[in-house]
């Protein structure tokens, strides 16, 4: 097959072996391409074949039928994939927001007022992204369990104190199995998990500057505030625009965190759509519906990070 | 005068980042008993032992590490092999059809695992490979952020006039990526190799979808199996969760600097 494959002038090709060359980007990408198409592209047109169709796999091949639009029109009806479709959004928000509002400052004090110091520091700060998502979630839920969590001996601690206490809850929380508590809790662990990555991903940013500029606002007497501001903050903005996507895509797909933090509220305020892919199609048996959510949650995730590429875009051009 | 102040928000913040994994020890080493004390525990105790112990009656631990790291390792060789030949396709070859491939692993870079779950699931099933370690390393291996890190590398540390150079001396084009394009590839070989071991280590959708025994579950799954609405041996749970990040927080500590330096190779510079 690779025979009739017909090349327009590589430009780098030497001479007296056009042939060779020709092929050889084929043979490299093969392996790849296979291993890729396998797992990632075939997976995903089947999962938009299977959006269309009706089968719970218990039963078998031929119980497979197709229905059209119909597990759309299902799913958009389905009340519990709205909310956790809300949930999603809920945690990218309120997890992921504040992961930009402190790592932007930070990076720029770490940027400014460390120097041997800035790879250690920025090490301890990603240590998080790297550990497993199952060790820390477990960790989260041991300091916020309801008897031995280190956060209810905090507040009963706190409790004592005059003024404080009487703000305070006067008896211990169920974190994670109230919905509204454990959804916070949840966000706390994704704030804590990806804090670093936009750590050294806006520090990077910072070093590639050139420096002049902010030489030359020094000169006139602008403070290390109005640098960050007026000088530093601009030229971020593309790798803002970057970082918040990425934000947002995963927000948008978080699965492992919420899963085992908040086990005994899955079906409260802390299951997110990506779960209820998982439990459609692996604890229901409904694949076409699972598969549906999926596409459905995809086209999220697509439209929602465009509008926040354009978004951060335009302002800059404005 | 404000430098000691940035310095100590910084170093207050670095510390807030350490305290889960700190207590995750601490309360590694401390027994049922003293967790539901009053006040909690900021030291280690004594019920290390106990608690590992435990751990191994309870699972088949040792043989869940094994397996974590026999998954990791496999799919991180073959990750380097795939991803920097065919990264390194994309970095030096004009050829038709260039465009689209790149494009969609471009697209493959930002698919959400949760995408290919189902017929992924239905694939390994098909192929009969249900609770074997190779369902979870093959798939892991098709690593198109790592294909990204290597084209940018090699297009922007290797010239072409060297690739050209070596070409008129007679290099052929297996020898010019074994010779000439991989040597130089250290540091981003370094930053895929750790990417795709710690992605590897940490997966956890894929195992959940294919694996089935308590035998063949790799440590994530291993580690959620502990947890239940009535079981309160935390300790227990955050020795395990420690012994499953200990091996990250190494090989972090020794590799940091590739890592960090070579990620930005995805990050977009305008």
């Amino acid at each position: 097959m690779a025979h009739t494959v017909s090349v327009s002038s590589p430009p780098q090709r030497a001479a007296g072996r056009p042939c060779r060359l020709a092929l050889a980007p084929y043979a490299f990408l093969a392996p790849f391409m296979l291993l890729f198409a396998g797992f990632v592209l075939l997976p995903l047109l089947a999962t938009a074949g299977l959006s269309l169709c009706r089968w719970n796999p218990a039963e078998g091949w031929h119980a497979l039928t197709f229905v059209g639009l119909e597990n759309y029109r299902f799913v958009l009806d389905d009340p519990w994939f709205l909310k956790t479709l809300a949930t999603s959004a809920w945690l990218t928000v309120v997890g992921g927001v504040p992961q930009h509002l402190i790592a932007l400052p930070l990076a720029w004090l770490v940027w400014r007022h460390l120097g041997r110091g800035q790879r250690l520091v920025s090490g301890i700060y990603f240590l998080p992204f790297v550990t497993s998502s199952v060790a820390v979630a477990l960790a989260f839920s041991t300091l916020f369990a309801s008897d031995t969590g280190l956060a209810n001996q905090v507040l009963a601690t706190l409790r004592g104190w005059p003024l404080l206490g009487a703000w305070l809850p006067a008896e211990a929380v169920h974190w994670l199995s109230e919905p509204e508590t454990a959804r916070w809790v949840v966000a706390l662990l994704v704030f804590w998990r990806f804090l670093g990555w936009n750590l050294v991903l806006y520090l990077a940013a910072l070093q590639v500057l050139p420096s002049d500029n902010f030489e030359a606002a020094a000169l006139d007497g602008a403070g290390s505030w109005q640098q960050f501001r007026h000088i530093a903050l601009p030229q971020l903005r593309p790798t803002m625009a970057f970082g918040m996507t990425l934000t947002l895509i995963g927000g948008l797909q978080l699965f492992d965190e919420p899963l085992i933090l908040a086990q005994d509220g899955r079906a409260g305020a802390a299951q997110t759509a990506a779960i209820y892919v998982y439990r459609n199609a692996f604890e229901f048996g409904d694949l076409g519906a699972a598969a549906a959510m999926a596409w459905l949650l995809l086209a999220l995730i697509a439209v929602g990070s465009a509008l926040l590429l354009w978004l951060l875009r335009s302002r800059e051009e404005a | 005068m404000k430098r000691w102040l940035a310095r100590g928000v910084i170093a207050l913040g670095a510390l807030t980042m350490l305290l889960p994994f700190w207590l995750m020890l601490v309360y590694a080493s401390h027994g049922k008993g003293a967790l539901f004390e009053a006040a909690p525990p900021l030291w280690f105790g004594d019920q290390l032992g106990a608690n590992l112990r435990l751990l191994f009656e309870q699972l088949p631990f040792w043989r869940n590490l094994a397996l974590s790291l026999y998954v990791a390792t496999m799919s991180t060789i073959l990750a380097l092999v795939l991803c920097s030949s065919a990264g390194f396709v994309f970095a030096v070859y004009r050829f038709p059809g260039r465009r689209v491939l790149f494009a969609l692993v471009l697209a493959g870079m930002l698919l959400p695992p949760y995408m290919a779950m189902i017929p992924s699931y239905l694939l390994i099933d098909a192929l009969g490979w249900i609770d074997t370690p190779r369902a979870l390393w093959l798939p892991t291996a098709a690593c198109a952020l790592g294909v990204f890190l290597m084209r940018q590398y090699i297009a922007s540390t290797v010239p072409t006039s060297t690739l050209d150079a070596a070409r008129i001396d007679g290099c052929s084009e297996w020898q010019l990526f074994r010779r000439v394009v991989l040597p130089q590839c250290g540091p981003a070989l370094a930053t895929l190799a750790l990417i795709v071991f710690v992605s590897s280590w940490n997966n956890f959708i894929l195992p959940l979808t294919v694996l089935r025994t308590p035998e063949m579950y790799t440590v994530p799954l291993a580690l959620r199996s502990l947890q239940n609405p009535t079981n309160t041996e935390w300790g227990l749970v955050m020795a395990g969760a420690a012994l499953a990040s200990l091996p990250l927080m190494l090989l972090f500590a020794f590799t940091s600097r590739q890592m960090m330096a070579g990620m930005m190779a995805g990050v977009p510079r305008d």
